[in-house]
């Protein structure tokens, strides 16, 4: 007879279980039954604050319902267990439904500690645990300006990050210890965090004890204990977490005194037939509250039930700090001190880095660490830490990276012992990885997910799995390139000098004599913007579907169907007649119309048959295409310069059409953008632009490689005092030299970062013209700039290409009835999509 | 030009009734691209798959995000067996063409349609 099994939880845990379960009992002599208290099945907590970055509870999803029903598991979604009958060995539920089992497994998960603070009930004040409470939040938030979070731990900092993102004036973090993380990190590091995340706009107060919430059914204020008021219309209390137990006590099994469900190292409770795992079980006399030992847990008990021994030894709990922008990681024992141990500490307060690790006494061993502000060392450290490997004679080496000798900094993977665990969430070893890339030739990220597990947890251990990819294919004598996709072995750059040389002109003759199969969504718009830096010619006369889906529209597509229209407005310039032309587009196709960062104008909204018609009276009134949706150069943004402004030493706005003007509609790896300034107070930004300019007292400075964006780069300086032409011509160079050589969707910064010598070797190559091509280069410019044409102006006077424009083909003056609209502010927006 | 005719054809698996609606005209979907057809009140995106020869339509609905923009997605093959698919313009989520299911590893999959071209008509079944 089959036994039966029941699960009470389906968190992350009890999830894991059920998998790990089905994958061990082939005989399939188990039933499995689960009962789950929230309405969807088990899902990725750890990732949770994702959903408020567009994550949809199903992407977070672990495994769909399908996927019960496929491995014959009954799942009981709303529907927690109220009761347990440990003589007659049944459970009953919320509903009423009664199971016998055979083992019990608790995996009830925590839920968040709410200290009792007079006032914790009012509306306003929330906790950070599941979707639900997610959902509440962001729907209160709508209405807020002023948030605090209570408490400085992991979880708090993840909310309060949360709250900046649901876009709070204020965010205020209070925490009663004198330190931010106080189980993680040590002073310093603490100070170092707080700094970092003040210049984020988070505001931290610390030794500070809530006493009071006050307000008339919704929160208004929090009440300290040392007098001090803090008004605020939202509240999130992550003050730590209390562990469900209790079913478990209603049963009468034993709990700890704070809590949790005691187990042995077995995980059985003082019942043997019921087991308790993950943030439930009080094992060694703690509550691990952490993914990797939950799934261990789960494991361990697996392996018991099907007829296994296994034990669950105490974990380690080093953490690295995800999502918020700052690295912050502890591992290993990061408090122990002299005279315990020996300490090397780095500091940079200008750059907000603070490292600590710990030593052996005899100089031997890593004991464990803090790292914040930079953790790039953090799996190594860690692994190092586990290992109880041998230390370098210089351990600071360990943790500051390698500094000079370039070689040095990957060879770290290929020490490690093969028993080293790289995943912990899945307790995935450094050999199992390795097995898998040199006997199933498993050479993708993608790849090793699929077959290990790895990196499919909390994710941190990801950039190791792709260094030991790398390192073993090298180690294998196979050269690792960046191919392009799965239809072409060649790196763009041998693609582009290919395309050259051949002369091909279209997508299609490219993949016949270069590629295979029927091309992609990544190789075809590396292709087609290829082929356009070379040939300039009409991207949509030849090669019209195989660009991205904005180029083949020349349009950005929006959250509703539709498009946007951003005209050419070079320097930020433009007369009150053409202001004029603007706003009666505007308002005769009902756009929305806003000011862009980039210093012109957009209209959106637009339906797709709609936009030649608005491009016919915008190319009619001297606009251009502005190429918001190319990956070509954007604007060149301006100051007003030395026209009007009494500091400006040179005519920035001048210079930056001429600039602007001379690069429109230059396709390239990816989008590039440009400033001028008039003087070196830098109103234009220009250090923060592919290619900046400002001027100086005798002519211009020239910055390459910075932008925005994701991730924030200053750009460095090329030359110095340089000549208009001269200025021009180190452009042409370098744009060129970049179309050239970049990867796909790589802007120039970390193009720079991956080339060997960096700003030294541009140099060489741009001014000194270390390669000898600089008179092809620009020559090569020069025919771009000569050949360029307005790619609307060509559409609006072509009818068969105007045709393509419309949203059905056998109805082509029908809109699209699904773009819907929301009125705004006096003008629309597009529906919130679901 | 809606409903043309009704014919019933056999498969191997059962006896089913297909009617088959003009859609547009060869020239109307661009050469190894799509385009979207209003048929009975559905969108349709239908893919003029040039490079294999073969014609596919789809729902023109995105699941992802509930839009509608599938037959504006680019087009393309993935794997050994060469599975015709599509990406959609907004989070580039694949679809097989043949089967509807989601190549990005999601729950959702999208319906697909019979697709004949007579006498430079091109037809969908619904
Ligand atoms: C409209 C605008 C926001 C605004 O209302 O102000 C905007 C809107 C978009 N930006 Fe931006 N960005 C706009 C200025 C910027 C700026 C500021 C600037 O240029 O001075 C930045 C940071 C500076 C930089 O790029 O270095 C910026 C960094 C990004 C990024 C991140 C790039 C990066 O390298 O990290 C993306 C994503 C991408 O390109 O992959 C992006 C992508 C986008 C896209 C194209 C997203 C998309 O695919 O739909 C948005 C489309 C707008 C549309 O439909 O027209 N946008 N975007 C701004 C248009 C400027 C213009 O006139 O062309
Ligand atoms: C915002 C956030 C960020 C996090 N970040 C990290 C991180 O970076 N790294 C890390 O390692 N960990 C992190 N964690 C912790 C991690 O999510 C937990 O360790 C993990 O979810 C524990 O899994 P569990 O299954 O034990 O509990 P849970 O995932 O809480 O699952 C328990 C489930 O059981 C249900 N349940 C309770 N009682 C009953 C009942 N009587 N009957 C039926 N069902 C019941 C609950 O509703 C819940 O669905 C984070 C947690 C949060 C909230
Ligand atoms: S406009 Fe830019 S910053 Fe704003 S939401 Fe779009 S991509 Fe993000
Ligand atoms: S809407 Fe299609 S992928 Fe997101």
């Amino acid at each position: 007879m089959k036994k039966k099994i029941v699960v009470v939880g389906n968190g992350m845990v009890g999830y894991k279980f059920c998998e790990k379960l089905i994958s061990k009992d082939v005989s399939k002599s188990f039933d499995l039954v689960v009962f789950g208290e929230e309405s969807r099945p088990a899902y990725d907590r750890v990732h949770l604050s994702e959903y408020f970055a567009g994550k949809t509870a199903e992407d977070l999803t672990m495994a769909p319902s399908s996927w019960y029903k496929e491995n014959g598991i009954t799942l009981y979604l709303s529907d927690p267990v109220v009761d347990i009958n440990r003589e007659e060995k049944m459970v009953r539920s919320h509903h009423g439904i009664v199971e016998n089992y055979d083992y019990l497994v608790l995996a009830t998960g925590s839920a968040a500690f709410v200290p009792p603070i007079p006032g914790v009930e009012k509306d306003g004040v929330f906790v950070y645990r599941t979707i639900e409470d997610l959902d509440l939040m962001q729907s209160h938030a709508k209405k807020a300006k002023k948030g605090a979070v209570i408490g400085g731990g992991l979880l708090g900092l993840e909310a309060a990050k949360a709250l900046l993102d649901l876009g709070l004036e204020e965010t205020h973090v209070i925490e009663f210890a004198p330190r931010l993380m106080p189980r993680q990190i040590d002073e310093a590091g603490s100070k170092t965090l707080q700094s970092k995340l003040e210049g984020l706009g988070l505001q931290i107060h610390l030794s500070k004890n809530t006493q009071e919430i006050t307000g008339n059914g919704v929160i208004e204020s929090m009440k300290f204990a040392d007098g001090s008021v803090l008004e605020v219309d939202m509240l999130v209390i992550s003050a730590g977490i209390k562990p469900r137990d209790e079913v478990a006590k209603i049963a009468g099994l034993e709990v700890g005194t704070r809590g949790g469900i005691i187990v042995n190292d077995k995980l059985q409770t003082s019942d043997p037939n019921i087991f308790a795992i993950g943030e439930c079980a009080l094992a060694h006399q703690m509550i691990y509250g952490l993914v990797a030992p939950g799934y261990e847990m789960a494991e361990v008990v697996a392996t018991s039930i099907v007829g296994g021994e296994k034990e669950f030894k105490p974990f380690d709990m080093s953490t690295k700090l995800k999502l918020i922008g700052i690295d912050v990681a502890s591992f290993g024992d990061a408090f122990i001190q002299e005279p315990n141990a020996q300490t090397i500490v780095f500091e940079n307060t200008a750059k907000g880095i603070y490292k600590r690790i710990n030593i052996s006494n005899d100089g031997k061993y890593l004991l464990g660490g803090v790292l914040v502000g930079d953790a790039e060392q953090y799996n190594m450290l860690l692994q190092n830490t586990k290992n109880k490997t041998l230390l370098p004679a210089d351990p600071e080496d360990l943790m500051l990276g390698s500094r000079g000798g370039a070689e040095q900094a990957s060879s770290g993977v290929m020490a490690l012992p093969d028993e080293a665990l790289i995943c912990s969430c899945e307790a995935v070893t450094k050999g199992n990885i390795c097995h898998e890339i040199i006997e199933n030739k498993v050479t993708t990220l993608d790849g090793i997910k699929k077959c290990t597990k790895a990196g499919t947890g909390c994710g941190g251990c990801v950039p190791m799995v792709k260094d030991l990819i790398n390192e073993t294919m090298k180690s294998q004598g196979v050269f690792v390139r960046n191919i392009l996709c799965e239809h072409f072995d060649y790196t763009r750059q041998e693609l582009f000098d290919l395309v050259k040389i051949k002369g091909f002109k279209t997508y299609d003759d490219v993949l016949d004599n270069l590629g295979k199969g029927d091309g992609c969504e990544v190789c075809k718009p590396a292709v087609a913007s290829i082929i356009a830096s070379l040939w300039n010619e009409m991207i949509l006369e030849k090669n019209a579907t195989v660009q991205d889906s904005n180029d083949r529209f020349l349009a950005n597509i929006q959250k509703n169907g539709t498009y946007s229209v951003v005209p050419r407005i070079p320097g930020g310039e433009i007369t009150p007649e053409k202001l004029i032309v603007i706003g009666q587009v505007a308002l005769k196709y009902n756009l929305y119309t806003k000011i862009t960062g980039g210093q012109r104008i957009d209209l959106f909204g637009a339906h797709v048959s709609d936009l030649p018609d608005i491009w016919e009276e915008l190319v009619n009134a001297g606009f251009e295409s502005g190429h918001a949706y190319g990956k070509s150069l954007r604007t060149v943004k301006s100051c007003v310069g030395s026209t009007w402004c009494r500091f400006g030493v040179q005519d920035a706005v001048s210079f930056s059409i001429e600039v602007e003007e001379r690069y429109r509609g230059l396709r390239s790896p990816h989008k590039l953008k440009s400033a001028v300034s008039g003087c070196t107070r830098e109103c234009a930004e220009a250090q923060s632009k592919d290619f900046g300019i400002i001027a100086t007292e005798k002519g211009w400075n020239l910055y390459v490689c910075g932008n925005g964006g994701v991730k924030p780069r200053h750009a460095e300086l090329l030359a110095t005092d340089i000549d208009s032409a001269t200025c021009l011509k180190y452009i042409d160079r370098f744009l060129m030299f970049y179309i050239k050589t970049a990867e796909p969707l790589t802007r120039t910064a970390p193009w720079l970062d991956k080339m060997e010598g960096g700003i030294n070797y541009l140099k060489s190559v741009i001014i000194d013209d270390a390669l000898g091509m600089n008179a092809q280069f620009e020559q090569e410019m020069q025919f771009l700039v000569e050949t360029y044409k307005c790619e609307w102006k060509e559409v609006v006077t072509n009818p068969a290409l105007r045709k393509r424009f419309t949203h059905f083909v056998n109805a082509p003056k029908m809109k699209d009835p699904y773009a819907k609209f929301e009125p705004m502010r006096e003008q629309v927006k597009a529906a919130e999509w679901k | 030009m809606e409903v043309n005719h009704s014919i019933t054809i056999t498969t191997m698996i059962a006896e089913q009734t297909i009617t088959w609606h003009v859609a547009c005209s060869v020239e109307d979907i661009p050469e190894n691209g799509g385009a979207c057809a209003l048929i009975e009140n559905e969108q349709i995106a239908i893919y003029n798959f040039t490079r294999r020869g073969e014609w596919y339509a789809t729902q023109n609905l995105c699941p992802h995000r509930q839009q509608m923009a599938l037959s504006r997605g680019m087009i393309g093959s993935t794997g050994a067996d060469n599975e015709p698919k599509v990406a959609c313009p907004f989070h580039k989520k694949t679809f097989s063409l043949k089967s509807g299911e989601c190549l990005t590893g999601d729950e959702y999959s999208i319906k697909t349609y019979p697709v004949k071209v007579e006498n430079g008509q091109v037809f969908v079944g619904v």
